[in-house]
């Protein structure tokens, strides 16, 4: 099934037909002009001999042509040829055979027939071709040639032929079969290096023979290809770095600074106004580092920390982490998760794309409200009876930093849908936000 | 204690440097990777701070040549990388702890305390842990303090259990999250206060001395009694 799939199979057997055809063309050709030009000797030799025989007989009548004929096959003991002279009733006169012909004369006026009285050399019958012409005086003439060698030697050439064909279409096949194998070997080799840089990889490339034909060519412009995106993505990993190295030290140090100053003025017991500059730069660092997160995140490629994830106990953590909150803000939260298989993943971020969820739920849900979590084979939902958002917001609210007019002067950075859809898409799923009639349900679909 | 600080940034050793001073311990320095190397195979040492990138020798090779040298001195690994992986990547050359820059000089301490401890102590052979009449039974599964029997959910066990193993010292936020729910994560809320004030509700309620004590700006502290009436850091 594969193999008929394969293009280069397929290319293969249009080659075999090709090569097989042509090579038939040439056979034919060599067919017709060795066979063919042989009987069509023997037809102009046998012509020729009964216009001289004709000429004989106006000119001698039936007693010349009569000698003629018997010195010809006292000439030919070996029976070579065929003469046959035989009165209007075809009653022979004179000829080496003892009798006409029963065989009915082919539409071009040969005969084709046996000779039954000449001795079989190796048991085989003798075969002869011969042409009948009725003289003017009524009398009726038989010219011919044996063709026993004849047709042996066709029979060799069209033997020779069909082991020709057998041949070809044998090494057209195996030619095919090599060459379709070799090409795709080579498409294999693309392919492979294709899916290791789709799973992660992006320092993989494609091997190249220094052959310079068009696969390598394709190799070469591939790899070069992958060597830009790859620079891109170091480029785009430098910023990050640089981002993280060259922002967060002036951070550390603003950070040290306050505290100094907060120590040195512990003793006044004035310290309100530096804790409260030391919260807010905490916050800062914290949107900053999960805005990294974020990138790093969608970046994607690394899956070196995905194990066996059970989502079910994760979802449960979940909530046992977020109870107590729930509590406090007046709300039942609920959880409802089935045994549930494993599902490949980063435990970690699919934990932290669910709290997420949870936290921003339990945020909005107005007390007396519920909120629940369910888990159901890669899909986590997590459902709250709170004000929803409008369906025209439902894809803004991803955004970095986005945050709707309502919840302006609620604490948050903006970042925590973001990172659920990066988690969700850096598992191959998504994440979905349906009204929940009324409330918010989002979906988080893992892989 | 002493501590080797293997860090490039002259600010942030500094820093590192006074918190170690003040908190009583005793800071060496080693600005580049191959002074911290030869000071950690030459001297004795009771935990290294370590830069993850370092001129000469980077961090995580220090610590790969150390551990490979039967050098088992705890390590706590200091990076601007913060990923998940990039923290796999430090533990798994050997490092004990990992803390992403920039930090609270609070939780690089208490997160050095807790890692001497844990390199010192024989913790697991211990069958009770106590504190200020608080007795916890880790086989039972029984919490008592001044004889009276206090219910705890399994996870207040847990975090209950973390600050009584860490009593003294303090614990912060992200202690708690990694070592008592076992997940590196980055809660938007503070949701680990909600958890602590339901311990405090049935550990220190009914007692005339509480146990357990915020630190402002790093964590918390389960200690019999406050050394100084502020709650702050610990010196």
């Amino acid at each position: 099934m594969r193999l008929l799939n394969s293009a280069t199979f397929r290319l293969a057997l249009l080659y075999v037909a090709l090569f097989g055809g042509s090579a038939a063309v040439l056979l034919g050709f060599i067919w017709w002009a060795t066979a063919g030009v042989l009987s069509q000797q023997v037809d102009e030799t046998v012509l020729a001999d009964i216009k001289g025989l004709a000429e004989q007989y106006e000119r001698r009548g039936t007693a010349g042509v009569a000698a003629i004929i018997a010195e010809r096959v006292r000439r030919d003991p070996g029976g070579r040829t065929v003469y046959l002279l035989t009165d209007p009733l075809r009653r022979p006169l004179v000829g080496n055979l003892s009798n006409w012909p029963t065989v009915e004369p082919d539409e071009d006026g040969w005969i084709n027939f046996e000779l039954v009285d000449r001795d079989a050399v190796d048991g085989r019958p003798h075969l002869a071709r011969a042409r009948p012409f009725v003289l003017q005086g009524g009398l009726n003439l038989l010219v011919g040639r044996e063709v026993r060698e004849l047709e042996q030697t066709r029979l060799m050439i069209l033997n020779a032929m069909l082991w020709g064909i057998g041949i070809t279409a044998a090494l057209a096949l195996a030619g095919g079969i090599a060459m379709s194998r070799g090409t795709a070997r080579r498409i294999e080799a693309i392919n492979q290096t294709s899916r290791e840089i789709m799973s992660g990889d992006l320092s993989r490339r494609i091997p190249t023979r220094g052959s310079d034909d068009e696969f390598d060519q394709l190799a070469t412009n591939l790899n070069g290809m992958l060597e830009r995106i790859e620079a891109l993505m170091d480029g785009l990993r430098h910023v990050s770095d640089n981002i993280a190295h060259d922002l967060r030290t002036p951070l550390t140090r603003l950070r040290s600074r306050l505290e100094d100053i907060g120590t040195a003025t512990a003793a006044g017991g004035d310290r309100a106004a530096i804790d409260a500059a030391l919260a807010e730069a905490d916050g800062l660092l914290a949107v900053f580092n999960a805005l990294l997160r974020i990138t790093r995140i969608e970046a994607g490629g690394r899956r070196e920390n995905f194990s066996a994830v059970a989502l079910a106990d994760v979802a449960r953590d979940v909530a046992e982490l977020y109870e107590p909150v729930a509590e406090e803000n007046g709300l039942a939260l609920s959880v409802d998760v089935g045994a549930g298989g494993e599902i490949p993943g980063d435990r970690d971020l699919i934990f932290q794309a669910i709290a997420n969820l949870v936290d921003n739920a339990l945020k909005y849900t107005p007390a007396g409200g519920r909120v629940s979590i369910a888990a159901t084979g890669r899909n986590v939902i997590v459902a709250d009876s709170g004000p929803g958002i409008p369906a025209e917001s439902r894809d803004v609210v991803f955004d970095r930093f986005h945050r709707l007019e309502s919840s302006r002067n609620r604490p948050g950075s903006g970042l925590g849908l973001s990172l659920v859809r990066a988690v969700a898409r850096f598992h191959g799923g998504d994440v979905t936000l349906e009204d929940n009639h009324p409330g918010l349900r989002a979906t988080l679909r893992l892989g | 204690m002493r501590i080797l600080v293997i860090e490039d940034d002259a600010a942030v050793a500094a820093y590192i440097l006074k918190a170690l001073s003040e908190a009583g311990h005793v800071g060496t320095h080693a600005d580049n990777g191959r002074d911290g190397l030869v000071s950690a195979t030459t001297d004795e040492f009771d935990a290294l701070v370590v830069d993850r990138m370092l001129p000469g020798p980077d961090g995580l090779t220090i610590i790969r040549t150390l551990r490979a040298s039967d050098n088992h001195t705890p390590a706590l690994i200091l990076s601007a990388l913060g990923d998940v992986d990039d923290r796999v990547k430090g533990l798994k050359a050997g490092g004990d702890d990992y803390l992403v820059k920039p930090f609270a000089a609070a939780e690089l301490l208490a997160r050095l305390e807790a890692l001497t401890r844990r390199a010192g102590g024989p913790a697991a052979a211990q069958t009770t842990l106590s504190a200020g009449g608080l007795e916890m039974d880790l086989l039972a599964r029984t919490v008592r303090r001044d004889g009276r029997t206090i219910e705890l959910q399994p996870r207040e066990f847990r975090l209950l259990e973390f600050l009584l193993r860490n009593a003294g010292s303090v614990v912060t936020r992200t202690m708690l999250l990694e070592n008592v729910w076992d997940y590196h994560f980055d809660p938007q809320t503070n949701v680990i206060d909600v958890h602590i004030s339901r311990l405090r509700q049935k550990i220190d309620r009914d007692f005339d001395t509480p146990l357990i004590h915020t630190v402002r700006g790093a964590g918390y502290v389960l200690r019999e009694a406050p050394e100084s009436g502020g709650g702050d850091a610990p010196s």
